[in-house]
């Protein structure tokens, strides 16, 4: 079959079979388990309202319970046995071995830096291209532009950018922009910038934050219109300058949607792994978290060490998400 | 201590929507001007472009003898209260109403005094570190008005104050701007509303805004007693100003007017001979209506329906094909009028005579 039939069917199969499960539970619920005529219609009424919420979360629960609940449990397990000895129980042998390699420490710091700098980038960079793009006439197609890199998947933008930081010898025309550029502004030879150590983690981290911007300015941007016009009628009245009005009226005003982009940039950033892998693999200093887990799991395939860093990255994970749930709700109220 | 001086003023929104046009208006220190009009008639956007906030496209203002057409709004020495409050919402009440002065870099000792000033005189010295969501919806006006007075403004600038508040407290903030008003003699005050009695309490002079223009400027009372044209006369005053199609067929100190649909109006407005035979309205408040004793009458008809106010009746009488009904207001309980045919007449003092919707009284 062709593929595309393929997954159009699969698509058909899919909807259909969760529109007909809703339907046919629900219709299996009022007419058969409990139906609303006889004695007990009333009774039977409630119960089935009772048991109608519960039917319907089955599948989400369901899957999330085999898509998440489960691998937790199992990656947990898998943390605490160790391959080489068929899977016997060595307690936190593996944690040990982790924090005795300075490869995991250099991910831990990395991890870290990625932590401070691309959020506050990406938010930084997104209410400001909200706050420009919301005044000019050409302002739409600006914003479109910024989003675009949002539909690029990691892998490709690692891809792109890894052309942008290519070098070529210095006698022949270089191929990468920031190479280019570089020579042009005077610099002596071409520079590998994938092996200079912080700096090449910088280069990464651009393109996160290029991928994000478009994200953060999007939210930003309904949020800086949500904000009454009044207000910053007010604020000129009372003397505002632009500055002023951008930095004491507008953004206080929308702190609680700009926490709530920063906080979920931060959860990207902290499962970040395709840009790594796809650009330098972790080579010259440059690995993250993930990608340790990676390389433990399917390059050296220690599953001990790998899980063990994969349950790191989720207790990093697990507060930041708890803050992130708890701003966008209070955002919502 | 400010006067303002509109010049020909006009507003046209993408060069071809002419929301206003040619309004001329002298304001003297210490008036509270009123701008009333139908919805949509420009009344904000007038006083959006005295504030600065609206670009002024055609004709000039003047603040104290300077032009201010391209002066911004922090300069103009004025402060606005907007509908809405326009509080900002993550700031106490004393940030809100110490926001300009920090702006313009006061002193701290400075700020503390106008603010806890302001505060006393609008009795919110208790709310001073609340934010605007604790606050009621008279209590933010308050603060809103807070606002401008810490900034002690030449004039200031209200858009439907009240218009978002329930009616009690409408009326005791209503009266809150009057004594303001009255215990800052020499700040100009200019006021938009909606609220015909906020416009009769408050104002010193009512600007009526009609089709692009003034239609006419003057006393409360003035436009009350003496309605430039028909729009002034029906918009001024509730139930509006009954309009009677008749004839002039006696001229002199008094005028006689022969109305279409029998009955014959008296009124104290003056014309010459040459107006005999004029076709024209009288113009009839409805509570200047009373009933006819004698055998001459001004209206009679049939009251379709009756609203017992207790202290009024409001008699609505069957309207002629076409035209709004003759309304009456009478003062007392005349309960047993339900359905009836009535006579009524009127003082010839309280009679208008329009024509071609302009008062005779001008000419
Ligand atoms: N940006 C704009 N572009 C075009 N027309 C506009 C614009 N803003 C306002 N108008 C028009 O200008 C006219 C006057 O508006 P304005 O808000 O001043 O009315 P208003 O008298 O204050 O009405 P209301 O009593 O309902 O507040 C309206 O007819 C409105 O449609
Ligand atoms: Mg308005």
């Amino acid at each position: 079959m062709h593929p595309a039939l393929q997954g159009l069917l699969t698509i058909v199969i899919g909807v259909g079979g969760c529109v007909g499960y809703f339907y046919f539970s629900n219709v299996l619920l009022d007419r058969v388990i409990f139906p609303a005529r006889g004695r007990d219609m009333g009774r039977n009424i409630n119960r089935a309202n009772m048991v109608r919420p519960w039917l319907f979360l089955f599948p989400a629960i369901f899957a999330l319970g085999l898509y998440l609940a489960y691998p937790v449990a199992e990656t947990l397990r898998l943390s605490l046995t160790d391959r080489a000895a068929g899977g016997a129980f060595v307690g936190l042998a593996n944690y040990q071995q982790m924090m005795a390699e300075p490869k995991f420490w250099e991910a831990l710091r990395n991890n870290f830096m990625w932590l401070l700098i691309v959020p506050a980038a990406a938010t930084g960079f997104g209410l400001l291209a909200a706050q420009l793009t919301d005044r000019i006439r050409w302002g739409n197609l600006a914003k479109s532009l910024i989003f675009m890199p949002m539909a690029i998947s990691f892998v490709g933008a690692g891809v792109i950018w890894k052309l942008v930081y290519e070098q070529r010898p210095v006698d022949v025309e270089q191929i990468g922009v920031l190479n280019a550029i570089y020579l042009a502004l005077g610099g002596a030879e071409p520079q590998t910038w994938m092996t200079i150590p912080l700096w090449n983690s910088i280069f990464l981290m651009v393109v996160l934050v290029w991928i994000q911007t478009g994200f953060a300015m999007v939210i930003l941007s309904a949020a800086l219109r949500g904000i009454p016009e009044e207000t910053v009628e007010a604020a000129i009245i009372d003397g505002a300058g632009p500055f002023q009005i951008f930095f004491k009226i507008k953004v206080p005003q929308i702190m609680g949607t700009i926490m709530v982009v920063w906080t979920t940039i931060t959860l990207v950033v902290l499962k970040v792994f395709d840009i790594v892998f796809a650009m330098t693999n972790g080579q010259w200093e440059t690995q993250v978290l993930a990608n340790y887990m990676f390389d433990k799991l399917f390059s050296a395939n220690d599953w001990g060490v790998g899980s063990a860093s994969a349950m790191i990255i989720m207790l990093l994970v697990t507060p930041i998400l708890a803050w992130n749930v708890y701003n966008a709700r209070k955002e919502m109220r | 201590m400010a006067e303002l001086k509109l010049t020909k003023v006009g507003k046209t929104y993408g060069g071809s929507v002419e929301v206003l046009k040619d309004i001329d208006l002298d304001i003297k220190t210490g008036e509270l001007i009123v701008f009333v009009g139908p919805s949509g008639c420009g009344k904000s956007t007038l006083l959006r472009m005295i504030a600065g906030l609206e670009k002024i496209t055609g004709g000039t203002l003047e603040i104290d003898g300077m032009v201010v057409n391209d002066v911004p709004p922090a300069q103009r020495g004025i402060a606005m209260v907007f509908q809405t409050y326009a509080l900002y919402p993550h700031m106490t009440v004393y940030d809100n109403m110490s926001f300009a002065l920090k702006i313009a870099k006061k002193s701290r000792e400075e700020i503390d005094e106008a603010v806890r000033k302001a505060a006393k005189i609008l009795q919110l010295e208790e709310y001073l570190d609340r934010l605007p969501k604790a606050l009621s919806g008279g209590q933010r006006q308050r603060v809103a008005i807070g606002r401008s007075i810490v900034r002690d403004p030449k004039v200031y600038l209200f858009d439907e104050p009240l218009s978002n508040l329930d009616a009690a407290l409408r009326v005791a903030t209503r009266i809150e701007i009057a004594q303001l008003k009255e215990s800052m003699p020499d700040s100009t005050m200019i006021y938009v509303t909606h609220d015909q009695v906020e416009a009769m309490t408050l104002a010193s002079r009512i600007v009526v805004l009609a089709d692009k223009g003034i239609a006419q400027v003057g006393s409360p009372l003035d436009l009350y007693e003496r309605p430039e044209n028909e729009f002034v006369a029906q918009f001024i005053g509730s139930p509006a100003m009954n309009l009677i199609p008749g004839e002039i067929v006696g001229t002199g100190a008094q005028t006689t007017i022969k109305l279409d649909r029998e009955g014959v109006a008296m009124s104290n407005v003056a014309t010459t001979e040459a107006d005999v035979g004029l076709k024209v309205n009288a113009g009839v408040r409805p509570e200047d209506l009373v009933e006819a004793t004698g055998e001459s009458y001004l209206y009679d008809g049939k009251v379709a329906l009756l609203e017992a106010l207790g202290e009024v009746t409001v008699l609505y009488f069957e309207p002629e094909h076409g035209r709004d009904p003759v309304i009456g207001k009478l003062p007392g309980i005349h309960d047993d009028l339900r359905g009836r045919e009535v006579r009524l007449t009127a003082d010839p003092a309280k009679v208008h005579v329009f024509h071609q919707g302009q008062s005779l009284l001008y000419r």
